[in-house]
Formats: C-alpha cells, structure tokens, sequence
C-alpha cells in the first residue's frame, strides 16, 4: 500500500527534494490543484450538450496552452493524434443508413444532425486535450503520481501507474535491441508469414523477459526489506499563487456552466 | 560473528542439471571474500540462496546463527546482509534517485529525516552529490550501477552480496567504487570476473566449480 511518509515541517523547505525544476508559472503551481482543475474542467466539457460552451472552452483552451509555455511543439503532434481520430467521426457519422420503402435495399443518406455532432465532438476533444497537456504536460510525470497519491487516489493504482511509467522504459529499449539483432541479421519486414512468425517470437520473448524482470525486481525489493509500503518522499508546498490558479480555474468552470445551463436555472 | 552460512546445500533451476551439490559457503562479520567461476556456474545463485530468494532443494541455510526456512526467517537477515543486483535496472525502480535511496531505509522504519540524511550522505559518499531529483531511467549505465550500490548502502548493513560490482564501470567510477568499498567497515562476498579487482578488494578469493566451492 502506498502511505505518505511522514510530512516534514514546514522550514524544511531548503532541502533540494522540494525544488522542483521551474521553467514557467505553470511549472511552478502544485500539481494537486492542476489535477483537480484538469479533471473538472473535462468533465464539464464533456458533459455539455451544445456547442456554444465547448466553443468557448476552446478559446480557454488556446490561452491556457500559450500561458503554459510549452511551446507549439509539444501540442502540435499530439493535435495531430487527436484528430486524426476525431477525422474518422466526420466521416461516418453525417451519414445515415435505412431501408429503401421497398424494403430489402439498403439506402445511404446525408445527416445534417450527425455533422453538428462531429462537430460538437471535434470542439470538446480538442478543448479538452489542450488543457490536460497545458496543465499536467507542464509537471514533471512523477510529480503527477505523487500528486494522484497525495489527492487520496487507490494506493494499488498509483503503484502501478509508477511501476508502469518505470519498466515501459525498460521494455522499449529491450524492444529496441531486438530489433536491432534482427536487423542486423538483415531482417526486412515484409508482409509475408516469415515476417509475421518473427514479429510474433519478438513480442513473446519481451513478454517472457518481462516476466522475469518482474521477479528480479520484486526480489531486490524483497532484499531491500519491502513489506507492502511504497513511501511517498515528495511533499508539495500549498502556496498563493495555487489559490488564486484553482480561484480562476474554478471561475472558468462555473461561467462555463453557466453558458450551458444558465437558462435552464433561471427559467 | 558469522552472519550466513550454506551447510551442504543441493539445487537445481526446474528441469536443469544442478547447479550448485553439496555446496559449504560461510561469511563473518569482519571477511571479504571474492567468489570465480565461469559463467552458469552458478554464483547469482549462490547469493539468491543465501537471502532466501531460492529454497536449495537440499541441505541448510543459516542467518545471523538461526536456521532460516521460510520467507519470515530471512527478513532479519536482509536487514543485515544487502544484495546488489547484476542488472542495476532490476534494482532501480523508482522514478527518482532519492526515492530508490530512501526505499530501504523507509522500509527499516527510519523516518522521513533521517531517510533523507541517508539519501544525501549515501550519494555524496559515491559521488553522486545532486542526483537526488535525477529520474532513474534517464541515468547512464555506470550511474545506475553506483545509485543501485547507493541503495544497498543506505541501509547501512554489516555486509553486502556484490554481483560483479566493477561491471560496465569506467576506471574513475570503479576506482570510486573501491575506495568506497575499502575505506567502509563491511564485510563481503563479491563476484567477478576480474581476478585482480578481487585480490585486491578481498582477503581470501574461491572458486566456484562443478557445484562447489574451492579455496
């Protein structure tokens, strides 16, 4: 189980642990409250039913990835990702499929209604995606575990979160040396069942040495006297600048929500 | 004081030919002890025995002067007897240097100060001043190799199993390894296969052949 290690007192802030890295303000907020804020903010998006919120939101979005210093970069591929999902929903989703009156013959047919929902889709995701990237992409990734642990998230799910972030590492520079001696034994892929039966011997052997890597590394943990407690040494200091980040971000959401369902309140 | 002691211990991995026959193998308080053999023979295993990572199949193993048969036995034996792993990436499983450091010690019940004293003292010892905030899979493999030694150290035992310790370190970081080594007060057991590193790091070196020790 992951329990906090005992919180250090307050003066002990010289020690170089509880400095983090700090490029940008957005770097610098707790990360606590950038969960929180993330985590509410897509919710809301996600639960709007028309367009004009979301729309807004997205103009949120933009400001909250230029204040993020991030730079265009870090968005750019992952806009990239994103939509190219999102391109798939413009395709299919305008069109409807029916009977013809005949019945038997299948009738395809424009749908003006499922091209406003694309549209509607390509809004929240994209809204959304911009402000979790501006937001966590500008912690440090353990700081956001340690963030999750301290906000009281399943101890067992953070730990795994850790260990995951920590070995896929380890299993994509594995990985990669396969590879590597395939290739340098002049494996070309192909599409034939040469390339398929190595392709799948490859993904077993990292299976099996993953499972061993398991062992050993459980082993070592043993050895080092682990008895079920993951520690958490990072502590986050609760400063000005979070409160009035979390005041904002918190008003955002509401004014957001109040575009969305204002009317119905006061009617 | 002798702290492990194999009374003839047998063992074999699932449908191998045996490794280890017969095997008599003891460390004490105060002795360093380097351990040759050629590979297969069976020294990782020889270690994993000792700590209770493998059960042999026959014979004894006694920590600390009590015989020790299940996973309970042996944890008062980790405490005092640290293992550094072959591949430091099997050791290494935090996210940050001082997390890993901190692990064993937070695990022995020390708190988070005194756990953090650790940190700094262990890695300023071998070095590796700063490293703290580093993430662990961004070290390169010598740093890793000596933040995996950091970890077994700042649990301050009275002896350490090192599995080929001085491997894929260069001659400033091996030189750094040994002088921390010598200038230390632990006893050990030590695996290598460089034979002028363990007669000069060890008081007596054997050889692991055909399943046995030879002095």
């Amino acid at each position: 189980m992951a329990r906090p290690s005992p919180p250090a007192p307050r003066q002990a802030t010289t020690h170089p642990l509880d400095h983090a890295p700090a490029p940008g303000l957005a770097a610098r907020l707790d990360p606590r409250g950038k969960v929180v804020v993330a985590l509410a903010y897509s919710l809301l998006l996600a639960l709007c039913p028309g367009p004009l919120a979301p729309a807004l939101g997205l103009g949120f979005s933009l400001g909250l990835a230029v204040w993020s210093g991030l730079g265009w970069r870090v968005f750019w591929r992952r806009a990239l990702a994103v939509n190219a999902f999102v391109a798939f929903l413009w395709l299919f989703l305008p069109w409807r499929l029916g009977l013809g009156p005949a019945g038997g013959q299948i009738t395809l047919s424009y749908n003006p209604q499922g091209l406003a929902l694309a549209g509607l889709i390509t809004l929240k995701a994209n809204a959304i995606f911009l402000a979790v990237v501006a937001l966590l992409g500008s912690s440090q990734i353990n700081d956001i575990f340690h963030a999750l642990a301290h906000l009281r998230l399943p101890a067992k799910l953070v730990t795994l979160f850790v260990l995951f972030y920590r070995y896929l590492h380890v299993m994509r520079r594995e990985y990669l040396r396969l590879r590597q001696a395939m290739a340098v034994r002049c494996f070309t892929p192909g599409s034939n069942l040469h390339t398929y039966r190595s392709l799948a011997q490859l993904i077993g052997v990292l299976v099996l040495r993953s499972l061993d890597r398991s062992e050993r590394v459980y082993q070592a943990m043993l050895c080092r006297g682990f008895a079920g407690t993951f520690w958490l040494l990072d502590h986050f200091h609760w400063r000005r600048r979070d409160t009035v980040f979390c005041s904002l971000g918190g008003a955002a959401i509401l004014s957001l929500g109040l575009v969305q369902w204002g009317g119905t309140l006061w009617n | 004081m002798e702290l492990i002691r194999l009374q003839g211990v047998d063992f074999a991995y699932d449908g191998r030919p045996p490794v280890l026959r017969g095997l008599d193998f003891s460390l004490s308080a105060g002795q360093r002890l380097g351990i040759l053999g050629p590979n297969g023979a069976g020294k990782s295993t020889l270690f994993m025995l000792c700590l209770g990572l493998l059960r042999p199949q026959a014979g004894a193993v006694y920590g600390l002067g009590r015989a020790c048969r299940e996973e309970r036995d042996f944890r008062a034996l980790r405490r005092e007897v640290g293992y550094l792993f072959q591949d430091p990436e099997d050791q290494l499983f935090s996210l940050t240097v001082a997390e890993d450091v901190a692990f064993g010690p937070l695990n022995l019940g020390l708190g988070r100060e005194r756990a953090l004293e650790l940190v700094d003292g262990t890695l300023g010892k071998l070095g590796l001043a700063g490293f703290q905030r580093r993430v662990t899979y961004h070290l390169s493999g010598g740093e890793k190799r000596l933040v995996s030694l950091a970890t077994v150290l700042a649990m301050q035992p009275r002896a350490v199993l090192l599995d080929e310790p001085s491997n894929g370190l260069d001659e400033e970081r091996s030189a750094t390894l040994e002088r921390v080594l010598m200038d230390s007060e632990l006893s050990w057991a030590m695996v290598s296969h460089d034979r002028a590193f363990l007669e000069r790091t060890c008081q007596r070196v054997l050889v692991l052949k055909n399943g046995r020790l030879q002095g």
